[in-house]
Order: structure tokens, then sequence, then C-alpha cells
């Protein structure tokens, strides 16, 4: 399905296409890219998109984004996502970027937004705790004054690529006395900064992308408070609405869907009955994307005219997850008794994997996507957003 | 119908559940699968030690008689504790093949030392491109005076790596997926020209794709026979697979409904919303009709009644189903803590993905019921 484009539109697109293949690094299309790649490799195609000027299709042209209509937008999306493009750090380019530029000061815009672009600082987001997952607001992590600093104590978790970060986007409680929402202030913390420790969480698939973050009396500067003290929440619920817009996930499951059909044909053979089974779980999961990517297209035509989408990012988040997990079951399930191997982590070429290639990372994908209807506000949280901002329930 | 447990079985099942208490928590088990091994010899012993290696043989072959029954009891607490050692591959799948198709010789010289706990055996019956069909086998053996002569390949044969002797499947006469014409041969693991490529398993586990060229085996069994024999093996291995994966379920249960009532969001119990709590009653129900169909399967197979097979395709079906959807959910409700490897939920969730693999997916088993039925 596709958008009706203007020549110019169409022109632009065919433009994005040839540069994606002309210019996507090679040695970033390793097994499983999300796991695989070195901190170095993976800024590879985001320092090529930099030097382009593609890096942050979100942004306002002044502060470096390539100011592109919401069609574009979406074509840019679409096309590198249906190419298997690893996208740029999101909680750099996607979120932390548009609260600095849309709250912060002039320094803070000067200091950080040319480093994010150029891939030279990697942000993590130190939102969850161990006891505030779905419900955020009670953030216990503490931010107290104390002259030109405040003194930060707290655990944060499930602080994805930790490891690599230079900086990290905390929400912090600066008044404990306040409602749970008002006492809240956005601070951006300097990884290096002395009581900072990072430690792996190690997930079931085997592989490190997750941690947790301690944070024990880290001095910040009281010039890395973005906007108004307490005031954070309101900056942490921009945020979230720009972390859910793109979970529809269309190009992604397009691509996995195409490759398990390549799978189920080399595997099965036609006359096997279960071919005919693996046929039909595939045409209702690809009617699936096809109903939400014509609901994402109607809701990108709506943008275009100038109304606003509501929370349709919640509709996409639940259906673009579930779909996926349900691709990466069908795919676990067709590789039969090479569904038992697991890689070992950190991958290596070395290792042995039973059966062909294409089946290598089945187990991986099948195990860590379980995480997708957990994080970034539970499958459950979004239903609850849709009955009550929609259905006012 | 509900079994009620003679006092005997009653005492099997309580030893069990003191021994793994003791020796197989969470952490010590962690410890077995991070090892070199990934399996512990001295649990194997302590296995047999506590007889549950003889437990299902017949007394006149040194066991104890227990039967199905005593597997499942044992299945079932495996299940609960995630024990990785190969019960299921040594005592159950190839015990019983030994037990049924060997000659006297082949009983004496093999079935002690299973029940000592002394050697370790595996099936070695998947090929690559056959899937879940026991008859599709292009591994050939030729006879060669008193012996057979095997080469082909089998593929990710669980505990492999561990095994003293495999038995294999191989094409005596006919072509591939006949029904006939394949035969069970012992091989030993170490003899010449046994290939192993091993990988570990998805469940913590130990597997290999097995490469033989010209290797030595003896027949076990009649020549031809040996479709029908796996056969009723994977019935047994069937009621065994779903008696550990009811074990998983019931844990999956309980450290869900336990973690919905401490685990506070939003100024409350996560238990105490609506649309979780039906959550956790359809695991319930998943749990309870696993249960049922499991002692249904089990005593099935303990009275060697007709439609067994059919059956064995039923459960293998409905407690599949039921064991992905509660594995789904415990992961879904633990949230981010669901999937870290810290926690034992994920790896629950692990092992039931792998027993759904195991002889067949639900997917496969369902269509095989529909036709068992449809010839009935």
């Amino acid at each position: 399905m596709e958008l009706a484009l203007s020549p110019e539109d169409a022109a632009f697109r065919d433009e994005v296409r040839s540069f994606i293949a002309e210019n996507y690094p090679a040695e970033m299309r390793v097994p499983n890219p999300e796991t695989d790649l070195t901190k170095e490799q993976s800024l590879l195609w985001h320092r090529i998109l930099h030097k382009k000027g593609w890096i942050a299709p979100l942004w306002p042209k002044e502060y470096g984004g390539p100011g592109w209509s919401i069609t574009r937008r979406f074509i840019f999306e679409q096309e590198t996502s249906r190419a298997g493009t690893l996208p740029p750090l999101a909680f750099s380019v996607t979120m932390v970027g548009p609260v600095i530029y849309t709250f912060g000061n002039e320094a803070q815009k000067k200091k950080f937004l040319p480093r994010i672009l150029s891939g030279e600082d990697w942000w993590c987001q130190g939102y969850s705790e161990p006891g505030s997952g779905s419900d955020l607001a009670t953030v216990r992590t503490k931010a107290v004054r104390e002259g030109d600093h405040y003194i930060v104590n707290g655990h944060k978790t499930w602080t994805t690529l930790a490891q690599h970060a230079d900086w990290i986007f905390c929400l912090v409680r600066t008044d404990p006395n306040a409602k749970p929402q008002s006492g809240i202030s956005f601070l951006l913390i300097d990884m290096k900064s002395p009581g900072v420790t990072v430690r792996p969480i190690i997930t079931i698939d085997g592989s490190h992308e997750v941690n947790d973050v301690f944070l024990e009396n880290v001095r910040v500067p009281v010039e890395n408070l973005i906007g108004e003290e307490n005031k954070g929440w309101t900056y942490a619920k921009f945020l979230l609405g720009n972390e859910r817009t793109s979970m529809a996930g269309i190009g992604r499951s397009t691509r996995y869907i195409n490759k398990l059909k390549q799978i189920v044909e080399a595997e099965i053979p036609s006359d096997d009955p279960m071919h005919l089974d693996f046929q039909r779980e595939i045409a209702l999961v690809e009617l699936d994307v096809l109903a939400l990517e014509a609901t994402e297209l109607r809701v990108v035509a709506q943008m275009a005219r100038g109304i606003d989408p509501g929370p349709a990012a919640s509709l996409f988040k639940i259906r673009g997850t579930e779909i996926f997990q349900r691709i990466t079951e069908l795919t676990h399930r067709a590789i039969g008794n090479h569904g038992l191997a697991l890689r070992e982590q950190p991958a290596s070429a070395n290792r042995f994997m039973p059966g062909p290639e294409y089946g290598h990372t089945a187990s991986e994908k099948y195990l860590n996507s379980r995480k997708l209807s957990i994080y970034g506000g539970s499958n459950e949280i979004q239903r609850n957003i849709i009955a009550k901002a929609v259905l006012g329930l | 119908m509900d079994i009620q447990f003679t006092e005997e079985q009653e005492l099997l099942r309580s030893s069990i559940q003191r021994l793994l208490r003791d020796q197989y928590d969470f952490e010590a088990r962690r410890k077995i699968v991070a090892d070199e091994q990934g399996f512990s010899r001295r649990q194997w012993a302590a296995f047999a030690e506590l007889g549950l290696l003889a437990a299902p043989f017949a007394e006149d072959a040194g066991g104890l008689g227990g039967g199905p029954l005593s597997t499942m009891i044992i299945a079932h607490e495996f299940g609960r504790h995630l024990v990785v050692e190969p019960f299921v591959e040594t005592v159950v799948l190839v015990g019983g093949l030994i037990e049924r198709l060997g000659d006297a010789a082949q009983k004496q010289g093999f079935i002690p030392d299973i029940l000592d706990g002394k050697k370790i055996w595996t099936l070695a019956w998947t090929e690559k491109g056959g899937r879940f069909d026991l008859a599709d086998v292009t591994t050939t053996a030729r006879r060669e005076g008193d012996d057979y002569v095997l080469s082909g390949g089998k593929t990710a044969v669980i505990a492999a790596p561990w095994a003293d002797y495999l038995v294999v499947s191989a094409r005596t006469s006919g072509n591939r997926r006949d029904r006939g014409g394949v035969s069970l041969f012992v091989v030993d693991r170490r003899a010449a020209g046994v290939d192993l490529q091993s990988f570990k398993t998805i469940d913590g586990r130990r597997a290999a794709e097995i490469n033989l060229r010209n290797v030595r085996g003896q027949l076990l069994g009649k020549e031809g026979e040996g479709v029908v024999a796996l056969e009723a093996c994977r019935d047994r291995a069937i009621g065994a697979l779903c008696a550990e994966a009811v074990g998983a379920i019931g844990e999956l249960n309980s450290a869900t409904l336990e973690y919905s009532k401490t685990r506070k969001q939003f100024g409350t119990t996560i238990g105490s919303f609506q649309v979780l709590q039906h959550r956790m009653v359809d695991m319930f129900i998943a749990h309870q009709e696993a249960l049922s169909l499991m002692q249904h399967l089990n005593l099935s197979i303990s009275g060697g009644e007709a439609g067994l097979s059919r059956l064995a395709s039923g459960a293998k079906t409905k407690i599949g189903y039921a064991a992905k959807f509660v594995a789904d959910q415990a992961v879904q409700l633990h949230g981010g803590m669901g999937m870290t490897d810290e926690l034992n939920v994920g790896h629950y969730f692990k092992r039931i993905s792998s027993i759904n693999i195991q002889f067949g997916d639900p997917a496969f088993h369902v269509l095989r019921y529909a036709r068992l039925g449809a010839a009935a």
C-alpha cells in the first residue's frame, strides 16, 4: 500500500531509496544488528545521515532538521525501515533532542543539540525505577539542591544501552511533599560524574541491552535542569508521546514476513499439510499489517491536513507490537527442530549454530520480542489510555 | 476423574520434592547450566540413588515397576524445578525402547547401567528437513556380518553431548518417508565415525548435530519396524513432556499470583485490577485443564488403551497451547522482571518453548489428532 504521492514527493522517495542503497554500511548488515554491533559500528549510519542532513526528520530546520513535510517524514521512515537500516539512537534524536529544543534554554540548546546530531553524545533514558514501571509518576530518585548543584540519589532500571551512554536524562523528585506528578524535575546527568554506576541486566535471550543505573550522591550542576523545577512531568509526557509514535513498525513487520515466507518455502515441502497451515497463518498476519498500515496512512493524511491524531500512537503501539510478536513466533516455529538452538552471547561467528543461517537468530528474536508488549508503556497501559482518552470511560 | 495416588506414589513424590528442594533450587540449577558440561553427574547419581531412574521399569528388568504414572510424577516435579538432566531421554525414551524391543542380552547389558546412573543415553531420530515426521529417515544402515554400518545425519539431538550411547533410527530398506524399512540401532557415541557439533538449547540444555560415517551399530528390535516402535515411544515421551509442562505452568501461575499480590502500582496491588484478575483466572483454568489431560493421558498410557496415540497428540496440542498462553502472560504480568535472566519466570518460558518443539509442536499435533479422528 502506498500514499498517493505528488511527483515531487515520489522523486523524494526515489532519492531516499537510492541513498540508502548506495550508502548503508555493509558492516552493519550483521545477523542481529540490535545486539551484534559495537558502539562505533552502530554509529556509522548515524554519521552518514548527519552528513547528509537527514539525521533528525522531526526537528525544526533552525535546530538542524531537514524541514520536511509530514508526508516526507513518513516517506523517510517508511523507506528506512523497509530497507532494514538501524534507526539512529532514539533516546538521543527522537526523545531528548525535542525536549531540549522545546523546553531547554539557549545555552542548553547550543551545548547539546549539535552533539546529538553528530552522534558525539550517546543518550540513555533514566525514567523507570524498580518501584516505578507503568506508574512512572512515583519515581523516587531524589535531587536535593545544594548551592549550584543538585545532589542526586536513586536507582534507575531498564536503562537501554546505558553501557554506551555519555549522558542520561532523568526524572528526579525535587519536591517530596507535592503530589506525585508535581514534584518531578527533568535533569540531564553526565554519565562520567562520580557516583554513577552501570550494572548490566541480562535478558532471557542472553543479550545485554538494558541496565541498572545507580546514582549515589551525584553532583549535577543546576544548569542541567530542563525548564522549571517540579515541571518535569510535563516534559516527560511530551517525550513519551514521541516514543510511542513510530511503534507501528510496518516496514519491519513487512521485512520479517517476507523472510518468514522464504523460510517456510525452504523448510516445508508444499505437499506437507503444515505448508497450508503456515500459509494461512502468514495471510492472517499480513492482513493485520495491511489494516494497521491503512490506519497509519489514514492518520498521516489527517495530520497533513492539520488534524491532531490524539491517542492513535497507543493503537499503533498495541497492534504493532502484537503483530511483530506473532511474526517472531511463526518464524521460530517455521525452523522446526532448530528452534531448540539459541545463539550464545556475545555473538560470535566462531560458535557453532545448527541449521541454515536464516534461522540463526529466530530463537533470540522470539524471546527478545516479548519485551515489546511491556516497554514504552505496557499494552495494558495503552488500552487504558484509549479507554480514557477516546472512549471516555 | 482424579488420580488418587497410592502410598508408594505419594512417597515417590515427596521424596523427589525433598531432594529437589534441598539440592535443586533455582541458584543450584543456574550453576549446573553455567558449568562447562551443562549438567550435573552428581545430581544424576542422586536421582539414581533415590530410585528415580529405576522407577518406571518393570520389576523383572530390575526396575521398581512404577510404570508411566511414576514417570508422570517424576517429570512433573522435574518440570517444577527445571531439571536439565536427561531423565526423559535416558529413561523414558531409550529405557522404554530397550525394555520393549531389546533381546535378553541387550536388556541385561544396558538396563542395569541406566538404573544405576552409570550410563546416559539419548534417542536420535530427527533429521534435517524431516521436521516432526518419524518416518522421514535418510540415514542408512547396511548389514555387515552380525552388525550394521550406519551413515547419515541427525539434527538437534538433545543430550547427545552428554550421552554414552545413542539409539539411532536408520533406513534398512524403502524410500525416504516410507513407514516401513526404518530400524533402530544402538551406537556407541564415542565410536569411530560419530561426529558431534554441540550447541546450547533455548532452555539451557545441550544438543548436537550428529554426523555418522560408516559407524557400527547393533540392531534394537526387528528390522523394518522402527517407526511403529518410535510412535509408541513418542506417546510415552509426550506423557512425560506434558507432565513437565504442567509442572512449569503450576510454578508460573503461583509466581504470577504472588507477584500480583505484592507488586504495587498506582497506589494499589496490580492484582486488584480486573483486567489482570481475569487474565489470571484464564491462566488458572488453563492449568486445571492441562493437569486433567496430563492425568488422563498417563492413565491411558498405563492401561495401553486403544486410541492412545490420538489422545497423545491431543494432549500435546492442548497442553502446548495452554503452556504457551500461561508463559506469555506470566512474563507480561511480571513486566520487565519477566524478561530478565535473573528471575526464574523467563526460564520457565524457555523450557515451555523447548517442550513445545520436541516431538512436534501443537500445530503439528492438532492436524495429526484431526486425521487420526477421521481415520477412526
